[in-house]
């Protein structure tokens, strides 16, 4: 534990001296914030939680992309097998990187909040206890998806390749960028199977319908699931050595992170009512009161 | 007498097809600087990182400090120390951060100010890592393995690439180390630093050890044979050099003629008849006593620098 505290400070003054890091972790936040508030919000304060809700949580699964690379780029330089000398943990190495992430992305979201509240004169705060739990929560669950990923690629070049992809669907197909109900049908189900959606409507729920923790519980056990296996399988998986090569029976551990996702989807796909929550919250922010069962099956 | 701090008995490794280490085996004694002298590939940094517990070995017994490396536990990671040969530290990391943060893990530990002075490296305390040059990252590697005052510490080339006044520097550090009477296990394969700094030396080449002992015994161990280095006014063929009195081998490189021989005065007295009856002539000679390079080329009839 004292191991991944050291670390951890140590790993927060570096990414403090990186401007990759400043500007992604803080810059590219707020030029979303900015971006959406300013173009869809500017005139309809109702706007403002629901645009600031997708914010948040491109904010917080930023988390992924940063990690990933970090620690394969050590691997790859020779950096992480200095520390296997010493007596140091694939745990406290990984916790560090988690811990570390989600103290500096606390203050992005913080500034969120401010702007949005003097700016853009957002009149509530939604349910602060939920929106925390989530913003704890997916920092976790994305940077430890993003673990996984270091752990079961071998290069920097091939992990942004999938951080790519993955990011790609993140942002375009959970309704973080486009409303979830704007979407075609088929892409809102295929949605209903990737953790960004969840992370997006949990948010939605907490700051459009202010409601409390317990209504998003699905959202919450998903994520929380999800963070305690992808951080339990990249202790596994992880490797010190540049020349130490991922194998099969690895990238299928690595898979099994998705599958709190997958069975989600598919209790979402037959039982649940995410599309219908999110098209409300969604309506909620014109003003309009959503016809009941108007969300094609 | 003690056993030996660093117990290595027919170890085996294998990459795929290649064979790295055919049963490789040695002792060192505690307080003792032991060298594994070999040219690139000759299986040195593979024992080493077996020795470290960076690598599993395929067949042999190990120990350091009685404890087996093949479980790298905490309590084996307390007793050593390592310079890696490939290894670096984060771009932006300080000299005295790293220390620091190094110094951190360890229940035994030296404090970093002093070490940071020992080394030289004061100045450099709130510089980054990227910053530095070659021979000061090599001798932050070098304060970062001392700082749980290791009982074994491991040198894997730790000159490799520094210039020539570097790797002085370099010397003169390990130097004070041997004077400490620390235990060191150095792989090298530079002739001067084995002879320097190395109270015994094991010679490694494909994987086997050739032979071991200081380095005065095996150099009285080779065939008794004096080194004799001369430049001639025309060149000669190598051939015609080797029929000399007593000359047991000769080769040239750049313009340098490399004669060994078992008898010298027999040697020259030969070479200058030779030269005067070819109109040739002697533009210099230098006699040294045969080096570790000498006996590495006896024992398998290459250069370390092959």
């Amino acid at each position: 534990m004292r191991n991944a505290w050291t670390l951890t400070k140590v790993r927060m003054h570096l990414a403090l001296r990186n401007r990759a890091f400043i500007f992604f972790s803080l810059i590219f936040p707020l030029i979303f914030l900015f971006l959406f508030l300013g173009l869809f919000a500017r005139s309809n304060t109702a706007a403002v939680p629901y645009m600031l809700a997708s914010v948040l949580a491109i904010t917080v699964m930023g988390s992924f992309w940063g990690l990933s690379v970090q620690l394969v780029t050590f691997r790859e330089q020779g950096i992480l097998r200095r520390f296997r000398i010493a007596p140091v943990g694939p745990g406290a190495m990984l916790a560090s990187s988690i811990l570390s992430n989600y103290i500096l992305t606390l203050p992005t979201v913080a500034i969120e909040f401010l702007l949005a509240r003097r700016v853009f004169h957002m009149s509530e705060w939604g349910n602060v206890g939920g929106i925390f739990l989530l913003v704890t929560l997916g920092i976790v669950t994305f940077a430890a998806l993003g673990l996984i990923i270091a752990s079961v690629t071998n290069s920097t070049q091939e992990t942004q390749v999938i951080n790519q992809i993955l990011w790609s669907a993140f942002l375009f197909l959970s309704g973080a960028t486009l409303p979830l109900p704007m979407l075609p049908v088929w892409l809102q189900r295929f949605a209903l199977f990737l953790p960004a959606t969840y992370l997006v409507t949990g948010f939605e729920r907490v700051m459009v319908g202010r409601v409390g923790v317990t209504h998003i519980g699905a959202e919450i056990i998903a994520l929380a699931v999800s963070a305690f296996l992808a951080f339990f399988l990249s202790q596994q998986l992880f490797r010190w050595e540049p020349e130490a090569k991922v194998g099969t029976r690895a990238k299928v551990l690595g898979a099994a992170t998705i599958v709190p996702f997958l069975l989600l989807g598919l209790w979402e796909s037959t039982q649940g009512n995410l599309r219908a929550t999110a098209r409300t919250d969604f309506l909620s922010m014109e003003g309009k009161n959503p016809a009941p069962l108007s969300v094609p099956r | 007498m003690s056993g030996p701090i660093i117990a290595v008995h027919n170890l085996t490794k294998s990459y795929g097809p290649v064979q790295a280490l055919r049963g490789v085996s040695f002792e060192v004694q505690e307080g003792e600087v032991f060298g594994l002298l070999g040219p690139n590939g000759a299986g040195k940094t593979s024992t080493v990182e077996i020795l470290e517990g960076l690598r599993p070995a395929d067949g042999g017994i190990v120990s350091v400090c009685g404890l087996d490396p093949q479980m790298p536990g905490p309590a084996f990671k307390q007793e050593i120390g390592a310079v890696l040969q490939a290894t670096a530290l984060p771009d932006k990391i300080r000299v005295s951060e790293a220390l620091a943060m190094f110094a951190s893990f360890y229940k035994r530990r030296r404090d970093p100010a002093s070490l940071l002075k020992r080394f030289g490296l004061e100045e450099k305390r709130n510089t980054f890592y990227s910053q530095l040059s070659g021979g000061q990252k090599q001798r932050l590697a070098l304060a970062m393995s001392l700082v749980n005052e290791p009982r074994v510490l491991f040198l894997d080339e730790p000159t490799a690439g520094l210039d020539p006044q570097v790797r002085r520097e370099i010397y003169s550090i390990i130097e004070e180390l041997k004077q400490e009477t620390k235990t060191i296990l150095l792989t090298t394969h530079y002739i001067e630093e084995a002879e320097k700094l190395c109270d015994r030396v094991a010679i490694v080449d494909q994987g086997r050890v050739i032979t071991q002992g200081t380095p005065r015994e095996l150099k009285q161990r080779s065939a008794g044979t004096t080194r004799i280095e001369l430049r001639l006014a025309h060149p000669e063929s190598d051939a015609a050099l080797k029929q000399l009195e007593g000359v047991a081998d000769c080769h040239a490189s750049d313009g340098v003629y490399v004669v060994h021989s078992t008898r010298v005065p027999q040697t020259i007295v030969s070479l200058v008849h030779y030269l005067e009856a070819n109109g040739n002539e002697l533009s210099s000679l230098d006699i040294a006593a045969p080096s570790l390079e000498d006996v590495f080329l006896e024992l398998t009839g290459r250069s370390l620098r092959d």
